[in-house]
């Protein structure tokens, strides 16, 4: 039963108690369930970070190995971030390659990170046009319940923040073994996030169970971090065929900077 | 206003001009529809194949015909030589395309059927999605697809502090301030309301709704020259009025 789709019956319910600002559990149409965040899931990385949002699980580790710049960024590291739909997380996941969902959530991860400039790339180099850091951000879904690309950005962070250079031994190997203290250079002030607003009907909601996202009809990401202290939209995507209105980008626009400063402020407390 | 009309850019456009499009359809004769449309020196060109029945018979879907868009770039449109074949980029794309278009095309008279709708970019120089997706449309209304309406597509953005309309790569490259946004938009052109939102950079959300704004104007003029160019198609041509006499 656990694989089966969401039903038409389902979907006029939740767009009938959509309208009523009602949810299954009770919630808000845009409060988030309960958000914990872990340190420390594994010992080898340069730095993890377990985030549940309800019953959703993304556990993210950073590792950094050496890498050559890219030939147009000779002066610049490298960020990659990828994602594994483990079928460990969902009766949804197959083994086999990527689908969309797969490729599009460390995408939107990445350029959330990215745009926001809480890396800068210039000081991962190690020699110049030759030898760089890459850090490895990546992302597996341990259990699905809907919402994993804000529940990743969020576990994201959390992990980079946390996430130290390691040490060299004396041929210049990396040495996985000793912890440094140098942390990863992170622009102190600047935290990016993800939020994504589901529409079913003509409501806006967010953080969604998984049967509330399958009953939605379209879905729009965007990344937010902070610029000279404000805040600073740094990504959006769309996905699904329904269109987003003027009025509903207005709406969402004037509720983004409250939830990432609430988010935000959630995120600051455990780091 | 977050325009600032005295906004001089690199190439002397003003900060609401695109760049000069230019557009024709019927540029592959095989296909059932196919359209180019170029902003500047971004050429895309779309070819639209079908309705014609799906297969494998499993992906077929009974009560509406699938669209299916393929957007990639030709290796020798880019600086760098590209690896030919899509890459996840091109994917992700490619999908965004197909959300883009679908909302107009009246699928379900068409069930069990596939619609290709296959977009190549000859020569990048930025806006490469906006300018395939306004000759998709073009080439979907070409073949004769029922649809509500035209899609049209523009990106806009910021260079620091300015909002600006269709970017061109130097512009999408700019570093000082907040840097570059670009925000690649797309609507049916009758309607209110976005089929396709793909941005990054620094925009303020006080910003996002005045960005979108802005795409809606620039869709206007759009419109009018995606309307102009299949209309002026069914003109009889020169030689064929010459024929006539």
């Amino acid at each position: 039963m656990s694989s089966m789709e969401v039903t038409n019956l389902t979907r006029e319910k939740l767009r009938k108690m959509f309208a009523e600002g009602k949810r299954f559990d009770g919630r808000k149409l845009d409060e988030f369930r309960d958000l914990k965040i872990e340190f420390d899931v594994s010992n080898q990385a340069e730095g993890s970070a377990r985030v549940r949002l309800g019953k959703t699980e993304v556990v993210v580790g950073i590792k950094l190995g050496f890498g050559e710049p890219y030939p147009d960024s000779p002066d610049k590291g490298n960020l990659m971030v990828s994602a594994d739909l483990l079928p460990l997380a969902s009766p949804r996941f197959e083994h086999g390659p990527p689908g969309f969902n797969a490729i599009e959530l460390p995408r939107l991860v990445d350029r959330a990170i990215r745009a926001s400039d809480v890396i800068n790339l210039s000081d991962l180099v190690i020699e110049e046009g030759k030898k760089v850091w890459t850090v490895f951000v990546d992302l597996y879904p341990i259990n699905d319940d809907g919402n994993l690309i804000d529940a990743a950005s969020f576990g994201a962070i959390a992990a980079l923040k946390k996430a130290v250079l390691p040490l060299l031994d004396k041929d210049g190997k990396i040495d996985h073994k000793t912890k440094s203290t140098n942390p990863v250079p992170l622009a102190k002030d600047i935290a990016p996030i993800s939020f994504s607003f589901f529409k079913l009907g003509d409501s806006l909601i967010l953080d969604p169970t998984r049967e509330e996202q399958e009953a939605s009809e379209a879905r729009i990401t965007f990344g937010i971090s902070t610029f000279e202290g404000k805040p600073m939209v740094n990504s959006c995507q769309k996905y699904g065929e329904d269109l987003f209105s003027q009025e509903e980008i207005e709406k969402a626009m004037s509720l983004l900077p409250v939830k990432f400063e609430e988010i935000n402020k959630k995120l600051k407390s455990v780091l | 206003m977050a325009v600032k009309k005295d906004f001089k850019r690199a190439d002397g456009r003003k900060a609401e001009d695109a760049r000069p499009m230019t557009a024709k359809v019927g540029v592959i004769p095989n296909a059932d529809g196919s359209a180019m449309f170029a902003f500047g020196d971004t050429v895309a060109i779309a070819a639209v194949y079908g309705p014609r029945k799906l297969h494998p018979q499993h992906m077929q879907n009974p009560t509406k015909a699938v669209l299916r868009c393929n957007y990639d770039l030709l290796s020798f449109s880019v600086g760098d030589r590209k690896r030919p074949g899509p890459n996840r980029r091109a994917q992700e794309i490619s999908k965004a395309i197909e959300w883009a278009l679908s909302p107009v095309v009246d699928l379900s008279l068409f069930p069990n059927t596939v619609i290709d709708v296959q977009i190549y970019i000859l020569q990048a120089d930025a806006g490469t999605r906006t300018a395939g997706i306004n000759a998709a449309s073009m080439a979907l209304a070409q073949a004769g697809i029922p649809m509500t309406d035209l899609v049209c597509s523009i990106a806009v953005g910021k260079n620091d502090t300015n909002l600006i309309v269709d970017l061109s790569k130097g512009e999408e490259d700019f570093e000082e301030g907040e840097g570059a946004t670009d925000f690649a938009v797309a609507k049916p052109a009758n309607s209110s309301s976005f089929s396709l939102m793909q941005m990054d950079g620094k925009i303020s959300p006080e910003l996002v709704p005045e960005a979108t704004k802005l795409a809606s104007k620039v869709c206007e003029e759009i419109y009018e020259i995606q309307k102009k160019t299949l209309k002026d198609s069914l003109l009889p041509s020169e030689q064929e009025k010459g024929a006539k006499k």
